[in-house]
């Protein structure tokens, strides 16, 4: 890989990419965590941006950071064990195994790395370097693709019905219960807001008087 | 340009980080911060072969736009979730939640 313009680009926002996600599953404190998780994101970004989807870029943005990675912040804000005593499980070391010796198999089948060691028909050797351009309008031409009845029109309706239907049954799994609805709260509030019991407190003595 | 195999080495890196953060996480939360992490990892490996392959062919974006639904929903399905346990049992461990447990 020689080195242009391009290769650092590339080279800088994978750094973020990976640098932001190993800090994401070894961090201490989950608040921090989440952060790094929007940098991780943000790296991504960039990667679709240099790959010629900008549609894809910015969506990651707006939808990634913005929404999803502010509501895992909402999240862990509500539910206050931000600074574990210990974040890590007593098989992390299991894991780290699991994970090193996955990430080296997938390494020796996408990188043409086995070919040149010698190893006949082990690596799949991705080695394409000059694709054709990306025509001028991919993002119409995508736009297109979604409501095209031939080609993605019905997934894109049952995304949007999944989408839908999961943001109602998050909704109705947080909604408060019964008694908490029924909590005195609002009650007090408004004879806090309103100081002024005093007229009620003269009436009744007439009408005991009265009474009498 | 970058050739292939650089986009699906780091997307390999990224999806290998992902899944020791979901075996070795105790925080519910961090476990769908580290799933977050692998679906952005595959949503990498779906442009860079769209790039690399047939740039006039759009579906390997439209695919990743369905990948951007599916997590937004399961992100918002496992917040409740977790919410929820979190009111029931005062904590987001995944180890304390074992109702279901043999």
């Amino acid at each position: 890989m020689e080195l242009t313009v391009e290769s650092l680009v590339f080279l800088l926002f994978s750094l973020i990419t990976l640098g932001g996600g190993l800090l994401v599953v070894t961090t201490r404190n989950l608040f921090h965590g989440a952060l790094f998780l929007m940098l991780s994101l943000f790296g991504v970004a960039g990667l679709f941006a240099l790959l010629t989807a900008p549609f894809l870029a910015g969506i990651q943005v707006v939808v990634y950071i913005g929404a999803i990675a502010i509501l895992i912040i909402f999240a862990i804000m509500l539910t206050p064990q931000v600074t574990a005593t210990r974040p890590s499980n007593n098989q992390w070391i299991a894991a780290l195994v699991v994970a090193v010796v996955l990430f080296a198999l997938l390494a020796s089948i996408v990188t043409p790395l086995m070919d040149e060691l010698g190893v006949e028909g082990w690596g799949a050797s991705f080695t394409e370097t000059d694709p054709p351009p990306v025509p001028e309008d991919s993002i119409a031409d995508l736009g297109a693709a979604f409501v095209d009845p031939q080609r993605f029109m019905l997934p894109f309706e049952v995304a949007s019905i999944l989408l839908m239907a999961a943001l109602v049954g998050a909704v109705m799994m947080v909604r408060p219960s019964r008694e908490d609805d029924e909590a005195p709260a609002p009650v007090e509030a408004a004879e806090v807001a309103e100081p002024a019991p005093p007229r009620a407190d003269a009436v009744e003595p007439v009408l005991v008087e009265s009474q009498e | 340009m970058v050739p292939l195999y650089m986009y699906l080495l780091v997307s390999a890196a990224l999806f290998c980080i992902g899944l020791y953060g979901v075996l070795s996480r105790r925080n519910a939360i961090a476990i769908l911060m580290s799933i977050e992490l692998m679906l952005n990892a595959a949503n990498i490996n779906l442009v860079a072969f769209w790039r690399y392959g047939q740039p006039e062919n759009i579906s390997g974006q439209a695919f990743a736009a369905f990948v951007f639904v599916v997590a937004a929903a399961e992100v918002a399905v496992g917040l409740a979730l977790i919410i929820n346990i979190y009111r029931q049992r005062r904590s987001v461990v995944a180890d304390d939640v074992d109702l279901m447990k043999w």
